[in-house]
């Protein structure tokens, strides 16, 4: 007992330690930093150039694309996982969902740098690069589709069987049951796995690193095909020394001020998430 | 062709049935034979391999209450749920024998098991109401079967058969799983109502109610069954002796083979005779307190 209580307190600790540390140096840069250096027209720490404005808007297209590949394949899993398929297709399409959440993000990465960039958005848009947010979101929609869907499902059968009894009783078929009992009472489990997957997506590092095409720096743009950056991004590429340069003493101290942007973004979705999810599970 | 065969009569009798209760005066002959609701031949039903049921037959005639009666395992509910398909929801079930309404085989590859439920309406042992509004819940039924009458109308009216009417009206908007479990139960019967069944099914509607909540459901029972066919499987011996015109005792038989229990129908009577001069003796016991 006294092991599993020192590895609690251990964990607590160090989560603790991270966020001072995130804190203290924050601070520091926000203090010496030129604030109007937060409102440039781009990323660029090398040139001392910390537009947030540019970092913020990439990963909102970033997650926001991401969303718009993860939440109707996650939910269409879902719902096919929990009302239609049959005990024994359920059985072998489960596994293999759980398996694609499990694919290193890294592939994930090369595979929208290799295929989804030219093959997807170089047709979609002729002026696309080869290194553009687009491609990035969706790669990050395939890593965060199998979140969605598991969550989304669990929320699906949570939903009492003797509630889809009654709805057939009244002469629903299969499609209204679905929509109009099983999806709404379920709604805040479904609302839950979105924003889980969002707070996956504005979190996803190494596809944006590898295809969004911001590292060295980029403009602020709110076109998807062009190349960007976003919080993550930014930090990876601080953090590994490809951003830094002799002179620009702010750049990486930086790296710990967006970290704790993207701390509290995601915490509090999170947070967000975790409340709907006890909802569900106090209601019926 | 064969489908027009299949599908018409059930539009031309379910309505012209209630035109003859509209003639009727409430209360008459209770001890008359009615036309016959469903006419069950040899019916079994088995899970996988697993025979639940043997060779039912019996004959339920409209607006009477029919009371299925039983021990546990006894297999009435699995015939209950074979009146309305709701069997075909369970993966390995399977059906054999005939279930007739109104002379259609109920099972037949041409029957649509969502049009049978449309007629043939359930309430569940346990309140089972959607997480949605009072009015949403009763309001359910009819929308998806696309009425276009004035809804609140249908609502009042639902609410009012289900003896409920009063204690909701002040809060149609709220949600349904407020109320207290009879209210939940009365609420389940009104949203049954709603759809305007031929018959509704009751699988032991009071199991889960207090005494007081369970005799509202009784006097509500007999006043809808002026309009509506029951049928309603029950544990409770009293009840069934209470509150139906006809009993059908089932019971449970034990194979020697591999121990498992077949339900089978031992007798179907009129109520009053199969509780004070019952035929057969496995009834007897049963009914006497004796076994079960």
């Amino acid at each position: 007992m006294r092991t599993f209580q020192a590895a609690a307190v251990v964990s607590i600790v160090v989560s603790a330690l991270i966020v001072f540390s995130l804190i203290g140096r924050a601070v520091s840069f926000v203090t010496e930093v030129d604030l109007s250096d937060l409102a440039a027209g781009g990323w660029f720490p090398r040139r001392s150039m910390f537009g947030l404005p540019t970092i913020l808007t990439g990963s909102v297209i970033v997650a926001g694309i991401a969303m718009l590949v993860a939440a109707p394949l996650g939910l269409g899993a879902a719902i096919y996982l929990a009302e239609y398929a049959r005990p024994r297709v359920r059985k072998v399409i489960k596994p293999v969902l759980e398996i694609l959440a499990g694919i290193p993000s890294v592939v994930v990465g090369v595979f929208a740098l290799s295929w989804i960039s030219p093959q997807i958005i170089g047709r979609l848009s002729g002026d696309a690069g080869l290194f553009n947010m687009a491609a990035a979101g969706i790669g990050v929609g395939v890593l965060v589709t199998p979140l969605v869907a598991s969550v989304a499902e669990d929320s699906f059968r949570a939903v009492p069987m003797s509630l889809r009894e009654a709805s057939y009783g009244l002469g629903a078929k299969k499609r209204s049951t679905t929509t109009k009992i099983v999806f709404p009472a379920a709604i805040s489990g479904v609302v839950a796995s979105i924003i889980l997957g969002i707070s996956r997506a504005i979190g996803e590092t190494m596809v944006v690193l590898i295809v969004a095409g911001g590292t060295g720096g980029a403009e602020f743009s709110l076109n998807p095909f062009n190349a960007g950056q976003t919080m993550t991004g930014a930090m990876a590429a601080l953090a590994r020394g490809s951003d830094q340069v002799r002179g620009a003493d702010q750049a990486f101290p930086s790296l710990f001020f967006v970290g704790l942007l993207l701390f509290l973004i995601t915490l509090s979705l999170n947070v967000v998430s975790e409340r709907y999810v006890r909802r569900v599970r106090q209601k019926y | 062709m064969r489908k027009m065969e299949t599908t018409t009569p059930v539009e031309q009798q379910a309505p012209s049935a209630r035109v003859v209760t509209s003639v009727r005066s409430a209360g008459e002959d209770e001890g008359a034979v009615n036309p016959t609701v469903f006419d069950i031949e040899n019916l079994s039903v088995f899970y996988g391999e697993f025979k639940a049921v043997r060779d039912v037959s019996l004959a339920i005639e409209e607006r009477k209450i029919t009371a299925m009666i039983g021990p546990s395992g006894c297999g009435k509910t699995t015939v209950l749920r074979c009146l309305n398909r709701m069997n075909d929801l369970i993966e390995s079930a399977r059906v054999e024998g005939r279930v007739q309404y109104h002379g259609i085989d109920l099972y037949d590859t041409q029957v649509d098991p969502v049009e049978v439920r449309r007629r043939i309406g359930m309430v569940f042992q346990k309140p089972n109401p959607f997480p949605k509004s009072i009015y949403e819940n009763v309001a359910f039924g009819p929308r998806i079967a696309g009425f276009k009458g004035d809804m609140d109308e249908l609502v009042d009216q639902s609410l009012r058969k289900a003896a409920l009417w009063d204690e909701v009206k002040e809060r149609l908007k709220e949600s349904a799983m407020g109320l207290s479990g009879g209210q939940q139960q009365r609420l389940c019967i009104a949203r049954a109502i709603a759809v305007e069944p031929d018959v509704i099914l009751m699988d032991e509607p009071a199991s889960a109610l207090d005494p007081i909540a369970t005799g509202r459901i009784e006097d509500l029972m007999q006043e809808i069954k002026q309009e509506f066919t029951i049928v309603i499987v029950t544990h409770n011996m009293q009840q069934a002796a209470r509150i139906s015109d006809m009993t059908a005792f089932f019971t449970a038989e034990v194979s020697e083979q591999n121990d498992r229990r077949t339900g089978v129908l031992v007798e179907y009577d009129k109520t009053e005779k199969i509780f004070t001069n019952p035929s057969n003796e496995r009834t007897e016991n049963y009914v006497t307190g004796r076994f079960g």
